[in-house]
């Protein structure tokens, strides 16, 4: 047994309450708006290569949302999922780690793949779920995933990630990699029994994983007061022992101070670390939510105000890095690849029909073959009724 | 009567339901103010205060055990689970604790106050995560309800007596079918019986049987055949536990002939079960093997689900091989 169940805290005589918002947390700030830095803050290691890299995929990032809701409203595109506003939470953690440290995603985080180097047209194949896609057409658009690039293929049901996240990082240190695993997730999946089971197996566990949560104050139409009470889930953080930071989500350089400061302790002392970054769902949920039915335009005009990508864009003006006509130049660049690459990828065939029965197991078993031979025989039967793979098999 | 979708229908029932029992409390992701991503609730919130109709925090397994609680205590407890996708991390709160809270306690307590609602069903192109239909894990399993209504009328007859039953009830809704089907529906109380399937088109040759967004399928396959000559008699199971055998096998009976076809893989489909009930009660009254038409015995697709469906025309096939045995 574990003596430390018997804290050294202080004796009592009466009954006495701990209160439930009793522990008190500290916000890091490094960036203000004007984009100076504050007073005696430290700063990440980057310097002006990383930083323009991490500058130029904000930039992409905000572009592709853009781009991609447009062709939603246009019929193009099913769905799509911007990050508007949160952008540095994902750019910023990608920023903070090496490539071989694994990402985990929730869908609000396409930042960190971008800033990992998926392609373009990567990303269009799987919004517009054709042949090239690397997950075979089979998962909705922005349930991206890549093997290459240390990025795990993208779940729906929520907060599943937070566990594997725990065995992946323990698998890691098992097998002596110099690797972290960071998992993001949002404030309202940190409500499923995963997110507890996940935090406090890495505790136990000793896993060097990096769990961050994406404070963004909504989760659809629920606001983060309805979600859950206490100090925000840094305190959950604190309860299950682990270390435990929370930052301003649109300080890119806060961002990225935290998971490099996260990621030397995981892998020094094999432990979880917690970051909360605070932030801001600008958009709507999804393009299939509409935020008029919950929430007011003074409220979204607040944080407007708190554009992490400016914030970046006026410390790297500051610092002479960076100069306006490269901005425009840069964005307006930026719009013309994405409007070519979805007239390219939205023209590309379905996935072929063997896709339907293959990776279910690794070899499709008899039983699924026979119903395979079937299907092929009644689409040859009624070729126009199945145009897209009719005659095509 | 007015003219309602079926989306009209539920929030019509759930409207009836809070207004009798005070101690009605509908609850969910976001079911409160915004009414439910489907805006199912709409409109509850407001009219029964914050008490009786709320949004919960993320969590299913909560949200069930919450309701298993709430209803042992005697309040009638409707709960949403936002897709029946997402309905498996209460899988334990429902498959061991519903299911199983009257038989363990020797009916010392029970929740039979309890619904469960969620929205089932593919055809969206929602992909494998908003499309499933998961009836048959909860058909496996003894002390649930299940029940799947086809449209809007049925809807609300059916989930007033789900909610109303004295027994945990999961009533799944055909989303596809949520804003789609729009038809007649009483604006005052009724009631549709569970455990009764419903003969919505008599035939002599061939028995059809399906339930929910199905039922639309084999209406349209039902038509083919009627082109060939084929007299379909067509059957909507509406409640999938406990199911009633007695108006299947007298259909069967009849006919001679049966197709079943379920949205859901193959194996282990409730479609199973019926065939091997109808093979030992009809069997010497068959007049060729019963034929499930089902999904394939994978995930459900994104790109290619109208390849992977059981759609009219596999199920007009069905037909054919059943008829010229
Ligand atoms: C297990 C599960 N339950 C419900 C859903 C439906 N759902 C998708 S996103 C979402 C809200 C998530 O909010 P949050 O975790 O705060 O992330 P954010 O959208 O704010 O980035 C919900 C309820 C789901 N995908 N999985
Ligand atoms: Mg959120």
């Amino acid at each position: 047994m574990n003596s430390d169940i018997y804290n050294e805290g202080q004796v009592v005589h009466q009954p006495t309450f701990i209160d439930g918002h009793s522990v008190d947390i500290p916000l890091l700030k490094i960036l203000q708006q004007d984009g100076t830095v504050y007073e005696g803050a430290q700063l990440p290691e980057m310097d002006q290569e990383l930083a323009t890299k991490v500058y130029k995929t904000l930039a992409f990032h905000r572009v592709l949302d853009e781009r991609m809701v447009a062709s939603q409203r246009q019929g193009r595109l099913s769905f799509y999922i911007t990050a508007l506003g949160e952008e540095a939470a994902s750019v910023g953690g990608a920023a903070g780690l090496k490539p071989q440290d694994m990402i985990m995603t929730q869908y609000r985080e396409q930042g960190a793949l971008m800033f990992r180097g998926f392609s373009l047209e990567n990303f269009m194949n799987q919004m517009f779920s054709n042949a090239k896609d690397l997950g075979k057409g089979r998962q909705m658009p922005i349930h991206y995933g890549s093997k290459e690039l240390n990025y795990m293929t993208i779940s729906s049901p929520l907060a599943t990630q937070i566990p594997q996240a725990t065995g992946y990082a323990y698998g890691q240190k098992l097998q002596g990699l110099n690797a972290v695993t960071l998992c993001y997730f949002g404030e309202g999946a940190a409500s499923e029994g995963d997110f507890h089971a996940g935090l406090n197996m890495a505790a136990v566990q000793e896993a060097p994983v990096i769990f961050f949560c994406r404070n963004n104050g909504y989760a659809i139409s629920t606001p983060s007061d309805e979600q859950y009470k206490g100090n925000g889930i840094a305190s959950r953080g604190v309860g299950y022992g682990i270390k435990t930071l929370r930052i301003d989500g649109n300080d890119i350089l806060a961002v990225i101070l935290a998971t490099q400061t996260a990621r030397a302790y995981a892998l020094k002392e094999n432990a979880p670390v917690l970051i909360e970054a605070m932030s801001y769902r600008l958009g709507a949920h999804s393009t299939s939510d509409d935020p008029s039915g919950y929430r007011t335009r003074e409220e979204e005009e607040v944080w407007q105000a708190n554009d992490p990508i400016l914030r970046m864009k006026n410390w790297m003006l500051k610092q002479k890095w960076w100069d306006e006509t490269q901005d425009t130049e840069l964005f307006e660049q930026y719009r013309k690849d994405i409007l070519a690459a979805v007239k390219v990828s939205e023209k590309i065939d379905k996935p072929h029909l063997d896709t339907l029965i293959t990776d279910v197991y690794d070899v499709p078993p008899l039983h699924l073959q026979k119903q395979f031979e079937q299907l092929k025989e009644h689409i040859n039967k009624y070729p126009d009724a199945y145009p897209f793979t009719a005659g095509k098999f | 009567m007015a003219q309602m979708n079926l989306l009209h229908a539920i929030n019509s029932a759930l409207d009836i339901a809070m207004q009798e029992n005070d101690r009605t409390v509908c609850f969910g992701e976001d079911v409160g103010h915004f009414g439910g991503v489907f805006r199912a609730t709409s409109g509850l919130q407001e009219k029964f205060g914050k008490a009786r109709c709320f949004n919960t925090p993320l969590v299913e397994q909560g949200i069930i055990g919450f309701a298993n609680g709430l209803a042992s205590q005697g309040s009638i407890a409707i709960a949403e689970i936002q897709f029946a996708d997402y309905i498996f991390p209460a899988f334990d709160q429902i498959v061991n604790e519903a299911a199983k809270f009257r038989y363990r306690s020797g009916n010392e307590f029970n929740v039979g106050k309890l619904t469960i609602r969620a929205p089932y069903g593919g055809g969206i192109a929602g992909g494998l995560y908003h499309s499933q239909s998961p009836e048959a894990y909860f058909a496996h399993t003894p002390g649930l309800k299940v029940v799947i209504p086809r449209n809007p009328y049925q809807a609300k007859g059916l989930l007033l007596a789900s909610i109303r039953d004295d027994n945990p009830v999961i009533f799944f809704e055909p989303k596809r079918l949520y804003r789609a089907s729009v038809g007649e529906v009483p604006e005052e109380d009724y009631q549709l019986p569970l455990g009764k399937a419903e003969v919505v088109t008599v035939g002599n040759d061939i028995t059809l049987l399906a339930w929910g967004a199905q039922m639309e399928i084999i209406e349209k396959a039902a038509e083919m055949a009627a082109n060939d000559g084929i007299s379909c008699e067509i059957i909507d199971l509406r409640t999938i536990l406990p199911w009633d055998i007695e108006t299947v096998v007298n259909s069967v009976l009849k006919t001679g002939r049966l197709v079943v076809s379920q949205e859901a893989p193959l194996t282990a489909g409730f479609a199973s079960e019926i065939a091997a009930t109808v093979q030992k009660e009809c069997f010497l009254h068959l007049e060729s093997p019963v034929e499930r038409v089902c999904g394939l015995d994978t995930p459900y697709p994104l790109a290619l689900e109208k390849e992977y469906v059981a759609d009219h025309l596999k199920v007009y096939e069905a037909i054919k091989r059943s008829v010229n045995y």
